[in-house]
């Protein structure tokens, strides 16, 4: 089907899986509602599974807009299969979120079907500003996936440190919204327009190129999405709120939230503002640098593990900037691959911190990993492979992703970046291994420690699920590959030439 | 002679200065707000002699109604009608504040003296009161909104739906 | 144009000059005397402890975010209902749609029991 977006009806298709997912989720709010007013003390999990198979429908929506084209790129929303890569793997991201819930919430007593619901909206959220092409759609995206991302973080009311991380995150973030607002609005003062190709076209045709109107603003959508990537220098606030979120929210916020902004970011800066590289190229390579640098440096002093993967996030925003900056189509493509391996092995990494936790009890210091390995052989083999597949040990899709984005570095001549990337990557072996080593080698502090995980089965099935996957991204990537390259290509349509594309 | 509506728009304007004024010398924070209140509905009437209708109309339902709302909330909520805190900002914030108060004024005077080119193809205020006379006031927003941007619309039904559900989770009492 | 604003302008007038009316009204007529024993707040006799600004309840917060939510909707349907005709059908369903899904938050609210004062 080919879409012309001069019919308002056009965008009823191009949005088909967000409609799916928006409408679906309001049906699990009022009837989380009208269930819960009769039996307020009932599990929660049917909500769940109602959830998880409002993922899978909107997935199959999103598996059908593959057949659909677009007349011109001049919707706000795009329709290429680059989306479609994207909207999978946030998809994912949030199925695997869920999945992570199931009686971790009891446990800690915030047991409420609006959980699910935010992370729900969240989920439409991160995928409108993934697959929006107007700056106005995807602020309000930003802000749609962001109000219910605080919301979420600061879900555990009874917990000081929980709505401590909300209002830190809220704050910081209503500072970043405005900045990323103000961007637009000098962007729109430069160029007359908010819809990216049109931004692009102007600033390639010389209109306000230079200009000090154009360079703020983009400056400034580079400071509100460097904040939602948690790039250094805007990651003041990521330790502190995914430390004090609910820890399936912060798998949420490390995989999903990532990986929408990131999205959007390869698609306002790589594709919008493609032609004038030269303006934000070298500012995002030393944001990539610093980035890779710093948080691994301080991740090393960690004793929390749950702060320590706060941090490996951090670092890993600088390695998918990396892949941005490589000014080629298998830069790119590498990013995708990258930003899927990340998904399953973070969400994976933090499922076991969830199940390391006991009661409202979230045991998250290098000690109470101690034995781990031991007396829970499954759950203990699958997080060394997570953190192998982090630090990018071969035989796990991390190492994988990480040759991709060097070699892709490699290509574009930009080999200062690929050797800061390979140090930063040797610095991350100490302390990705000091857990392993901690929980093999050290002895539990008794014999039943570890006796209970604390994951129910659908939690469990998402671990599995994704040290499946890591495994499957070495083993078997070659088709993953070339579907991120070809999505990747439906990215840059128009122009190949201004992406320095290598034919 | 003055007309009937320079007389209005100096009477709202001076009564905007001065609850301005009061505003930032009151004590007491919710006095304060109330000033503001009435700075906002001056500014209003001036929006309204200007011709800008729907500005008019949002400064209204969205400054002094929504906004002032939180401000008092807030007050009332962290109790501040008790006990007055000096300020505590010193030196450098008052020659930040002169400073950017210095910048508007001097963005104003180069908006008014002579042509301003606009930067894009169709924008600039010209432009803008071209499109204004074509359609209309409050059409130049109704049209987009409810057109072009009606994804963007939608939305934020989604987002205001978001901040219902955000209210009662984060503040319902029994939840 | 203006003119049409007149009656706005007279409805302000009439309620400014209400206002002070009623304040002047009830300095004339009020009985005078006021001491700062009169005018301290009655507390059985005793000294008042204390201010009499209480910290206002959480509660209110809920019903503000409720008044900015539905405030909010109708700063977007003012220029709907202004543009109703040229924006045709097309207009008419996206405003429903819009209204249902606000709608669909106070049904929420509604059935949580988030409009009660419990």
């Amino acid at each position: 089907m080919t879409l012309d977006f001069a019919r308002q009806s056009a965008y009823f298709w191009a949005l088909l899986p967000e409609i799916v997912l928006a409408t679906w989720t309001m049906l699990v709010l009022v009837v989380d509602v009208f269930r819960s007013s009769d039996h307020p003390e009932e599990s929660r999990a049917p909500v769940a599974w109602m959830s998880l198979a409002g993922l899978v429908v909107a997935g199959a929506a999103n598996a059908y807009l593959l057949s659909m084209r677009e007349a011109a790129p001049t919707g706000m929303i795009a329709v290429d299969s680059f989306r479609v890569f994207t909207n999978f793997i946030l998809l994912l991201a949030a199925g695997l979120a869920i999945c992570l819930s199931f009686g971790y919430l009891q446990r800690r007593h915030i047991d409420r079907g609006e959980f699910y619901v935010l992370v729900l909206f969240a989920t439409v959220g991160m995928m409108l500003m993934a697959g929006s092409r107007d700056l106005i759609l995807m602020f309000i995206a930003l802000e749609v996936m962001s109000v219910a991302i605080y919301v979420l973080v600061g879900y555990h009311r009874q917990d000081p440190r929980s709505s401590e991380a909300s209002l830190k995150y809220f704050l910081l973030g209503a500072f970043s919204s405005g900045f990323f607002l103000y961007g637009i609005a000098l962007l729109f003062g430069a160029t007359g327009s908010t819809h990216l190709p049109t931004i692009g076209t102007m600033l390639g045709d010389g209109v306000g190129t230079a200009s000090p109107v154009a360079l703020a603003g983009m400056a400034l959508v580079l400071v509100g999405l460097g904040f939602k990537v948690a790039a250094v220098p805007f990651h003041v606030w990521t330790p502190d709120a995914y430390d004090g979120a609910p820890t399936p929210v912060t798998a949420l916020m490390a995989t999903g939230v990532k990986a929408a902004a990131f999205a959007a970011f390869i698609r306002v800066f790589a594709v919008g503002l493609g032609g004038v590289r030269e303006d934000w190229a070298p500012v995002v390579w030393v944001l990539a640098a610093l980035t890779m640098v710093a948080a691994n440096l301080v991740a090393l002093t960690q004793g929390s593990v749950k702060r320590m993967l706060a941090y490996s996030s951090i670092a890993h925003a600088g390695y998918l900037l990396v892949a941005l900056l490589s000014a080629n189509q298998a830069g790119a493509a590498a990013f995708l691959f990258y930003l899927l391996v990340y998904t399953v092995m973070t969400a994976g990494a933090f499922g076991i911190v969830i199940a390391n936790s006991q009661g409202d009890h979230e045991r998250v210091s290098l000690e109470d990993y101690a034995g781990f390995g031991w007396q829970q052989p499954l759950l203990g083999a699958a997080f060394g492979l997570f953190l192998l597949s982090l630090a990018g040990f071969p035989l796990t899709g991390g190492f994988l992703g990480k040759l991709y984005i060097i070699r892709s570095a490699l290509e574009s001549d930009n080999v200062p970046l690929a050797v800061v990337l390979v140090l930063a990557s040797l610095i991350s072996y100490f302390y990705y291994l000091r857990v392993i080593v901690v929980m093999y080698m050290r002895p539990a502090a008794s014999a039943n420690s570890h006796d209970q995980a604390g994951l129910a089965v659908p939690g469990r099935a998402a671990i599995a699920v994704a040290a499946v996957a890591v495994l499957a991204l070495f083993f078997a990537a070659s088709p993953v590959m070339r579907a991120a390259e070809s999505s990747v290509a439906s990215l840059f349509p128009a122009a190949p030439a201004l992406f320095g594309m290598t034919p | 002679m003055l007309g009937l509506s320079e007389i209005l728009f100096y009477f709202f304007g001076g009564m905007a200065v001065v609850s301005a004024v009061a505003m930032i010398t009151r004590e007491n924070p919710v006095a304060s707000a109330l000033w503001l209140i009435m700075t906002f509905f001056s500014l209003a009437a001036i929006y309204t002699l200007l011709g800008a209708y729907f500005i008019g109309i949002i400064q209204i339902l969205v400054y002094a109604g929504a906004i002032m709302v939180l401000f008092l909330f807030v007050i009332m909520l962290l109790n501040l009608g008790n006990e007055y805190e000096p300020d505590i900002r010193g030196k450098t914030w008052l020659a930040m504040g002169a400073g950017s108060g210095l910048v508007l004024l001097g963005l104003l005077a180069r908006m008014f003296s002579g042509e301003t080119a606009p930067l894009g193809r169709q924008a600039g205020p010209r432009a803008l009161a071209n499109h204004v006379a074509d359609v209309g006031v409050v059409n130049v927003i109704g049209l987009p909104l409810y057109r072009d941007y009606m994804v963007s619309l939608q939305a934020t039904a989604i987002l205001l739906l978001i901040a219902c559900i955000g209210a009662v989770v984060l503040a319902k009492r029994k939840f | 144009m203006l003119r049409s604003y007149l009656p706005a302008l007279i409805m302000l007038a009439i309620s400014v000059a209400n206002a002070i009316f009623m304040v002047v009204l009830s300095t004339v007529l009020s009985p005078g005397g006021r001491t700062k024993v009169k005018s301290a707040p009655y507390e059985s006799g005793m000294d008042p402890l204390g201010g009499t600004r209480e910290r206002f309840s959480v509660k209110f917060y809920m019903v503000a975010i409720l008044f900015i939510v539905f405030d909010v909707e109708t700063v977007f349907l003012l220029p709907w209902a202004v543009s109703l005709r040229p924006l045709g059908w097309e207009g008419f369903a996206s405003a429903m749609i819009f209204i249902f899904i606000l709608t669909v938050g106070l049904v929420y609210e509604w059935k949580k029991g988030a409009l009660e004062w419990d």
